[in-house]
């Protein structure tokens, strides 16, 4: 480190962007030897920058799970490092890292009381009786819950137990926070609820988040960057916008949202759909010219009644779905290919949908065509 | 309950008559349960009560005359010669040994049996059904043959002497049976698995994630003992002593084969009154009184127990 800072400029910079981040997972690995050998975290790396809602999105045994417990310290990493700015915590035991998590079942201390619970970290670092009391009501009041601190964490609801929880990991003041899908278990108006406090949390406290969840919507709307995991890697990383508008792989579009997939002919910097029209395009590095995939959100897409005109493609309809705030049209295109498109419902009287069986156009919008590295 | 207004009973007639109607059914299906307990506990101890104050019958058995003379003789001795009163020290020395043996027993069984209840509980759950089998083989052997078993370990010629001698550790054999070390050892021996059973299912219910939380909130491996593990076993503990604690107390074999005739416990004194001592009265109260004592025994560790609970 010391050496570092007597470097030419272009180190400095890479010195300022380690500054900022909170936790470097450095192409770790993790594998479970039992009767079958599981890779669960498979040459992982990823940089969280410091006072960051970062997120770990993917699909149920994607290894998120694992890769909290190895930031946690429950278990080491079968390969790789992990780091806490630069310093190396990868054979740490979890009580000697400022990190605290708030666990996917709360795990909560049943023999203790809300208030004796949201102490218990504060106590183990020692610190004076004065300072854990005045903690704790800063935190009761910090999760609205002075009025429960002396019942048994038994006697509390759900929703009120991941206060609780929240509150025990924030006491210590940690460097990074862990979340386990803290808002599983909870119906979808206080899930809602929640969202915003969490936010209101990691703003008021500037605390590193790391929150894990398998809800991509949750995911986008809480987070400054996601991380979209598959099978033990990290596929993409990047803001809620770039993630949705400009997914890497197919799995990622998949994941997230809802997504047409159309054959295309890439040369240059343009595309050609095979159903027809043209568009510029940014090429993801190690595409080449050639056929592609490429993704069309279904509400970056207009269509109406009619013959195509320039610049349109041509298609029947096979379904229409009104769903309160939007219509969705399911098309099929000359080639054969299926494709959706939603439309934001204006008030009655205004324009009318498709009608089923009739000939449709589609108008994609410019920007609107992403290349799929697959 | 306004919609109740429109049925022609008062308010709460009905809830009133069901509840009856289940009382009554809740005792007629607990009578057989009733039965057994007066049976099998009432009954024996109201004999017990009723013979402790008769007269002792010339051959054993008792004569039906009033007497305190069994509650008496439970601390004072009439002297054979002088008819003068004298305090039964040999029953308040053996009544000592066998509370201090006891607890001494229930404090090893303690040692030993926790760390091994942990062990088998946390084992993967393929292999906990062989090691909750070997703790509890030993049940499945009589008393007495296991008791002498140990006496063949620890008599002078026996296997830890020969051992001991063997590797030059003594020169001449420890002198270990008809000793108090010799009924502690045989005890812990033999009531070790009713401490490892209740202490095995407590940590078999512990939610391990409570553990990691306990060290994620920068608890070391002992202070998360200490302050989460321990008090949610607790449950498990408390039952293993008293199963520990309560069967010691009035232990008979064991004493007898380990202690031999000098090193008598409670259970034995009280055999004596029955058999050779001719004294059924007197046998009779100092069971009564063994059974008040585990019962303020118990009481006192609950209290304590359960008040560190509420301390937090
Ligand atoms: N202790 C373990 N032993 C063996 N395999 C494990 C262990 N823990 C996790 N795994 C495996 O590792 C993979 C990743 O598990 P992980 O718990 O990290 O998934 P996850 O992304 O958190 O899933 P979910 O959304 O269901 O919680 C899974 O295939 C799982 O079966
Ligand atoms: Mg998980």
């Amino acid at each position: 480190m010391t050496s570092q800072t007597a470097h030419a400029e272009p180190a400095e910079a890479a010195i300022a962007d380690t500054t900022a981040i909170a936790v470097d997972v450095d192409r770790v690995s993790k594998i479970f030897r039992g009767e079958t050998e599981v890779r669960a975290l498979d040459d992982v790396s990823v940089g969280i920058r410091k006072n960051e809602f970062f997120t770990l999105l993917g699909p149920s045994g994607c290894g998120k799970t694992t890769l909290l417990r190895l930031i946690a310290g429950f278990e080491p990493p079968t390969m790789g490092a992990i780091r806490l700015g630069t310093r190396d915590i990868s054979r740490l035991p979890p009580n000697q890292r400022p990190i605290n998590t708030v666990f996917q079942n709360y795990a909560l201390f049943p023999h203790m009381s809300v208030a004796q619970n949201i102490a218990f970290g504060l106590e183990m670092l020692g610190k004076p009786k004065a300072e854990v009391q005045r903690t704790v009501d800063e935190m009761l009041r910090l999760v609205r819950m002075e009025e429960l601190k002396n019942r048994r964490t038994s006697e509390i609801s759900g929703g009120q137990q991941q206060r609780v929880a929240l509150a025990r990991a924030l006491a210590p003041h940690p460097e990074v926070l862990l979340l386990d899908e803290p808002l599983s278990a909870l119906d979808l108006k206080l899930r809602k609820d929640m969202q915003i406090e969490l936010k209101r949390l990691q703003h008021e406290t500037g605390i590193t988040f790391i929150f894990v969840t398998h809800d991509q919507e949750e995911a986008l709307t809480m987070s400054d960057r996601v991380a979209v995991m598959s099978a033990g890697k990290i596929l993409q990383v990047g803001r809620p916008r770039d993630i949705y508008e400009r997914p890497a792989e197919r799995f990622v579009a998949n994941f997230i949202g809802e997504s047409n997939f159309l054959d295309a002919t890439l040369s240059g910097g343009t595309v050609e759909l095979a159903a027809g029209g043209r568009f510029d395009v940014r090429v993801p590095e190690g595409v080449r010219d050639g056929a592609v995939s490429v993704l069309v959100r279904p509400e970056h897409a207009s269509v109406r009644s009619g013959e195509a005109a320039e610049g349109e493609t041509g298609a029947t309809v096979e379904n229409v779905v009104y769903s309160g705030e939007a219509t969705v049209v399911h098309l099929r295109l000359a080639t054969g290919e299926a494709m959706k498109i939603r439309l934001a419902n204006a008030p009655q009287g205004g324009e009318a949908p498709p009608q089923t069986g009739g000939a449709a156009a589609i108008r994609i919008a410019p920007g609107a065509v992403t290349v799929l590295k697959d | 309950m306004s919609a109740q207004a429109e049925t022609p009973f008062p308010p709460g007639a009905l809830e009133r008559e069901a509840e009856t109607a289940d009382t009554r059914r809740r005792w007629l299906l607990s009578l057989p349960a009733i039965a057994i307990i007066v049976c099998a506990a009432a009954g024996p101890l109201l004999v017990m009560v009723i013979y402790s104050f008769l007269t002792p019958g010339d051959y054993g058995n008792v004569k039906w005359e009033f007497s305190l003379e069994g509650w008496m003789n439970t601390i004072v001795q009439r002297d054979i010669f002088d008819d003068t009163l004298i305090w039964a020290d040999a029953h308040l020395s053996i009544f000592w040994r066998s509370f201090s043996l006891s607890l001494i027993t229930t404090i090893l069984t303690l040692i030993i049996g926790v760390p091994t209840a942990w062990f088998v509980a946390t084992q993967p759950p393929g292999r906990r059904e062989f090691w909750l089998f070997l703790v509890t083989v030993p049940f499945w052997t009589n008393l007495l043959v296991r008791t002498i078993a140990i006496q063949e370990l620890i008599r002078s010629e026996g296997v830890i002497n020969l051992v001991l001698l063997k590797i030059g550790i003594i020169d001449e054999p420890l002198q270990m049976m008809f000793t108090d070390f010799a009924i502690g050892f045989g005890m812990t021996y033999v009531y070790l698995p009713l401490m490892v059973l209740p202490v095995y299912a407590a940590v078999d219910k512990l939610d391990f994630r409570l553990v990691e939380a306990a060290h994620d909130l920068y608890a070391s491996r002992w202070t998360a003992f200490r302050r989460v593990i321990l008090p949610l076993i607790k449950p498990g503990i408390i039952a293993g002593s008293i199963l520990v604690f309560v069967p010691c107390l009035g232990a008979y074999v064991t004493p007898r084969v380990l202690g031999g005739g000098k090193n008598l416990m409670f259970g034995n004194l009280i055999e004596l009154q029955f058999g050779a001592g001719r004294n059924w009265p007197l046998g009779a109260a100092l069971s009564l009184m063994l059974m008040a004592a585990v019962m303020v025994a118990l009481i006192f560790y609950v209290r304590i127990t359960s008040r560190e609970k509420a301390d937090g």
